[in-house]
């Protein structure tokens, strides 16, 4: 397969087209701006829609009607685009619909700046808007992955009737890497296999209703009882981690996205300066992958999270182990990229205060 | 196939918006791909892009890429003033710093690192190649460290260079001749 060199951006948005997206609705926001633009390009050609909305409001709630007649459609923004967008997201969530949104973290709160972030990871995994509901969360780690994962999303926000968020930032969206797609036909999305798509239906069903609003509380108890037995399945199925050099390791450091790749590196300088550190990397932010996390973590002696914000998976990390282990927190915050050699002289530190144990 | 040497690259290139530095970066990290390594490319994309400095970070090597960010180059590429003041003592002891001595009025006392002066832009300019001074330089790179083999030269410019400007690859390849003969 040909190795292309792409940004992570364009990664995505070719990967959605090939995932059978048919409709994008995009609002231009720096850093993912190249997804709208990779979309406006390409879509004409291959018999799909791009539109530019007026608003990130707009966008949102047209993919809320997009997503009600059964087509794969995405929205993109970044940070103070996605809360903009987090009213539309309930409303779809409250609906049981399918649609995959994207996410490229620039730091915050606010306006905040344009340069990468993970500031978000509270607001996707615990309230991309009001009311009981989640979405999947997948945090990539390399322009390949957003390639993969956005397919995945697709996929997994169809089974399960749910939107299905990709968190990045600004460094995976603007960096290239190599990365391969799956030869193939691009077959756009229909309705097929979803009987409750509001697609037409002849006279020869009875008429489908998309709606969240259920002004009887018992009604609307069901209906968010019914989405939570959902979500356990979701849980059973869907975590995903990768853990690395984790199992003798003394010190795991914990870490998604760009900055598990930052944190990688420290590990390898650790390792070659004798230190045995590991690292556990969450691919789903939610459902949290608590087991892999507890098993990558079993022989630590402790644990080290690191992420571009001012620690928001901290407590994630450690409800997944139990509260067993000392967890301290490195980050950069604001759209600082933290350097693999601030990571390793946490990781020395940690070993040092091991030594005199 | 390729007769590259394949050592670990960690590269910053540096100057002012449309002096190419960009296009320069993805030349380099296209002689990694096409060499089958492991590369990422990554530009700043701060608001100093616009008329201001421009910078990008390459990396090439045989393992997966952690910090696509450079900071510590082992290889630095720079066009202008501010970003020689602001590089050239981040270079790593033992790299190399090409600089487009047209442009840049400083002189490194640094001896811990090699320095390299190009006068680029001039001899674009002396040789119709206007515009071109990032690829004299990227010549002068491949004359300095065999970075690419003249077959992945080309196949890499074939490559970035869209077929409607086809005519291109050869200014392309007159200047990275000018740079390797520097």
């Amino acid at each position: 397969m040909e190795r292309n060199l792409m940004k992570g951006n364009e990664a995505l948005a070719e990967a959605a087209i090939r995932a059978g997206c048919k409709c994008f609705f995009g609002y231009p926001i720096t850093p993912q701006t190249e997804i709208s633009a990779y979309m406006a390009k390409r879509m004409p050609k291959v018999g799909g829609v791009f539109l530019q909305a007026e608003s990130e409001v707009a966008a949102i709630n047209m993919v809320y009607g997009c997503a009600s007649s059964g087509i794969r459609c995405m929205t993109s923004s970044s940070s103070p685009g996605i809360s903009l967008k987090s009213e539309g997201v309930s409303y779809i969530a409250g609906s049981d619909l399918p649609c995959v949104i994207i996410n490229v973290m620039r730091g915050g709160p606010g306006l905040g700046g344009i340069q990468p972030s993970q500031s978000d990871y509270w607001q996707a995994t615990r309230a991309l808007g009001h009311g009981d509901f989640q979405v999947l969360v997948y945090a990539p780690s390399t322009v390949q992955e957003m390639a993969d994962y956005v397919t995945k999303a697709f996929d997994m926000a169809d089974k399960f009737r749910m939107p299905a968020l990709i968190l990045a930032d600004g460094l995976l969206g603007q960096m290239m890497e190599p990365v391969t797609f799956a030869d193939g036909e691009i077959k756009m999305s229909d309705a097929s296999g979803k009987p409750w798509a509001t697609c037409g239906h002849g006279n020869k069903r009875p008429h489908n209703i998309v709606n969240s609003l259920y002004l009887q509380a018992e009604e609307l108890e069901y209906h968010n009882v019914e989405r939570f037995k959902r979500y356990e399945q979701v849980k059973a199925e869907c975590p995903e981690a990768e853990s690395y050099l984790a199992d003798d390791a003394d010190i795991v450091v914990a870490a998604y996205g760009s900055t598990a790749r930052l944190a990688r590196s420290a590990v390898d300088a650790a390792r070659s300066r004798g230190i045995k550190a590991g690292l556990v990397r969450p691919i789903t932010l939610w459902p949290f992958p608590d087991k892999q996390i507890k098993a990558a973590c079993a022989n630590a002696k402790r644990v080290l999270v690191t992420e571009m914000s001012m620690g928001q998976m901290v407590d994630d990390i450690k409800l997944a182990i139990e509260c067993r282990l000392p967890v301290s927190f490195f980050g950069r915050t604001g759209g600082v990229i933290p350097k693999p050699s601030e990571i390793l002289a946490q990781i020395v530190t940690l070993d040092e205060e091991l030594k005199g144990e | 196939m390729n007769n590259e040497k394949r050592e670990n690259r960690e590269i910053i290139l540096a100057g002012f918006g449309g002096q190419g530095i960009l296009f320069a970066g993805k030349l380099l990290a296209y002689f990694g791909l096409l060499g089958g390594r492991e590369v990422s490319w990554l530009p700043s994309y701060g608001p100093e892009m616009r008329g201001g400095t421009a910078n990008c970070s390459v990396c090439i090597s045989d393992k997966p890429i952690g910090s696509p960010l450079v900071t510590e180059p082992n290889i630095l590429i720079v066009m202008n003033n501010p970003s020689y003041d602001k590089f050239i003592n981040a270079v790593a002891p033992d790299g190399l710093a090409i600089v487009d001595s047209s442009l840049v009025e400083g002189r490194s006392d640094r001896n811990d690192i090699s320095c390299v002066y190009v006068p680029a832009t001039e001899m674009a300019n002396e040789n119709d190649l206007r515009g071109m001074a990032n690829i004299i330089l990227v010549g002068r790179l491949i004359k300095e460290t065999g970075i690419a083999s003249a077959e992945l030269i080309r196949k890499a410019l074939e490559k970035i260079i869209p077929s409607s400007k086809k005519q291109l690859v050869e200014f392309n390849m007159k200047a990275i001749q000018l740079g390797m003969n520097s």
